[in-house]
């Protein structure tokens, strides 16, 4: 399952997958993560999936690459009926104030505005990854019109809530941030909420989103 | 209402509490963070009688200015710092690595860190700070962590909740050593870079940029020629890493970088390295030597043996 194991300087191990991204092979990256996550090994002390590799940080006063490795190597996988994943459905307003680069997106795709929120609204999403900053999620994958190329010059400030596309990929900016992918809306919901410790991210690998389309007005009382 | 508080005349420029940091949170998004220099935060802690994973407060060049208020108590400081005790009626010029004894009215006025980056002032007691994660460090991009996850600002009250009782006076002789060269294993990408390229890795100097901060160390130097692909598909990062973009500078991540980046990653700075790399300032020259996994984990094992003699000789 997993290609080939090497260490990622001393003190972490670089599981690699493979080069493609898809769902099937995202899906045994977080069937590994789960299982190790759940079987807590001594200094292993964080895990970052991917959508083709996972990076097993550890305590090199604890435990070292060989024993990691090892262990990898001799893993009993959790069968995935246990992996819980959900279903969401998130809010998106595209008005116009929110929807930053549409008129981009039209010029790149070719494709009316309708066009572009028909192809991206109401799709199951598949979330691959969370992380860059806290809480975002990967989200795919995109039709294959709706594939544009990052900003050239990435904006200074991405509002909080942002949704955008980038390849085949959408996401959600957690927070205000510097960022170059194509925005097409906002969502009102919290993504992301460091209060709930044991369950901060709204999103989580596995999971499956779809985004539904909300007035301004249905966005302005969201939260009231 | 704490009796026994800190009020902060002047925030200095990057003043944080930071602590042992948080572990587990990668995958959520949540780096590390913590301090920079993890021996210096340890000695700062040991010298005022704290638990070794006490909170303290981290500061980078301009430090800030504090006044106490209550009952006696220790505080001391580590790194490579100028600072002053301004007591009723003298001034001392401290000296990093030992503790000091201040009372009511005493204010402790860290000017500058000097031909490093961080310093530490630990309080000998139980600063009254909110724990997120099992850690008050501040991490400001994601406002996490203890003061709403936000930079020490001036006016602020620091509340002490508990003052340790051993108030015995400690010193040790420790010396900050600088090194020439930063030591490196190699990277899960090395092979994207041009035969030119790898050897301007470990032959050149770079310079340590002023774009540099608890994120990361962005270097300059001649461009590393990438001859496979300038992006990756997004992958996890852990601090130390080696990125190089596009533009063929290194970036180096530190203790709250982005969890996720897609930049090929040339090299890996040894743990061994990681607190004297931090300390490099903007300007600084960095060379880069290449070492094998085993060594970089012998390394590792002395470097933390070495740190444990300090802390028990104290």
């Amino acid at each position: 399952m997993i290609k080939n194991i090497s260490n990622l300087g001393d003190a972490a191990v670089y599981c690699d997958f493979g080069n493609e991204v898809n769902k099937t092979i995202n899906s045994k990256v977080i069937k590994y993560f789960k299982t190790i996550k759940k079987n807590n090994i001594e200094g292993i002390n964080n895990l970052t999936p991917s959508y083709n590799k996972l990076i097993i940080s550890f305590d090199l006063n604890k435990t070292s690459f060989k024993q990691v490795k090892n262990y990898i190597e001799n893993i009993d996988l959790e069968d995935s009926q246990n992996i819980n994943s959900k279903k969401l459905e998130i809010p998106v307003c595209c008005d116009e104030n929110f929807s930053m680069d549409i008129k981009r997106l039209e010029e790149i795709l070719k494709l009316s505005r309708e066009k572009i929120l028909e192809k991206f609204l109401n799709k199951e999403y598949f979330c691959y990854m969370t992380g860059f900053i806290a809480g975002m999620p990967f989200l795919g994958d995109l039709d294959e019109n709706m594939r544009a190329q990052r900003l050239e010059t990435p904006r200074v400030k991405v509002p909080k809530g942002s949704v955008a596309i980038t390849e085949q990929f959408a996401n959600i900016y957690t927070f205000e941030s510097p960022g170059g992918w194509n925005i097409l809306g906002n969502t009102p919901l919290s993504v992301f909420d460091s209060s709930k410790e044991d369950k901060p991210n709204l999103i989580n690998p596995g999971d499956t989103i779809i985004f539904k389309e909300i007035t301004i007005d249905q966005y302005k009382n969201f939260n009231e | 209402m704490s009796n026994n508080y800190i009020d902060i005349i002047r925030s200095g420029i990057n003043t944080t509490f930071q602590d042992k940091g948080r572990d587990h949170l990668y995958h959520i998004g949540i780096p590390f963070s913590g301090a920079m220099d993890n021996r210096n935060f340890l000695i700062a802690n040991k010298l005022v009688d704290n638990n070794l994973d006490a909170a303290v407060i981290e500061f980078a060049y301009q430090g800030p200015l504090v006044k106490y208020s209550g009952e006696k108590i220790n505080i001391a400081i580590t790194g490579d710092v100028i600072f002053s005790i301004k007591k009723k009626d003298t001034e001392i010029k401290g000296q990093c690595y030992q503790s000091y004894q201040i009372e009511n009215g005493d204010e402790i006025n860290i000017i500058s860190t000097n031909k490093s980056v961080y310093g530490y002032l630990a309080i000998g007691g139980e600063l009254d700070l909110k724990f997120q994660w099992n850690s008050c460090s501040i991490n400001t991009k994601a406002n996490i962590g203890s003061n709403n996850g936000k930079k020490l600002d001036v006016g602020q009250r620091i509340n002490i909740k508990k003052i340790n009782s051993n108030k015995d006076i400690k010193k040790t002789n420790y010396i900050n050593t600088k090194i020439e060269n930063i030591r490196v294993i190699k990277g899960t990408n090395f092979d994207y870079f041009s035969e030119e390229g790898k050897k301007i890795f470990y032959e050149k100097e770079f310079k340590v940029s002023k774009l540099s901060d608890r994120m990361g160390m962005r270097l300059e130097g001649l461009k590393i020629n990438n001859i496979v692909n300038t992006n990756i598909k997004s992958e996890g990062l852990i601090k130390g890493v080696i990125q190089v973009p596009a533009d063929g500078n290194p970036i180096i991540m530190l203790s709250d970088h982005g969890t996720i980046g897609g930049y090929p990653k040339i090299g890996v700075v040894a743990s061994v390295d990681y607190d004297r790399l931090v300390q490099m300032s903007p300007g600084s020259k960095i060379k880069f030597k290449e070492i094998n996994l085993s060594d970089a984990e012998t390394l590792f094992k002395l470097y933390e043996m070495e740190t444990q003699n300090l802390l028990s000789q104290i």
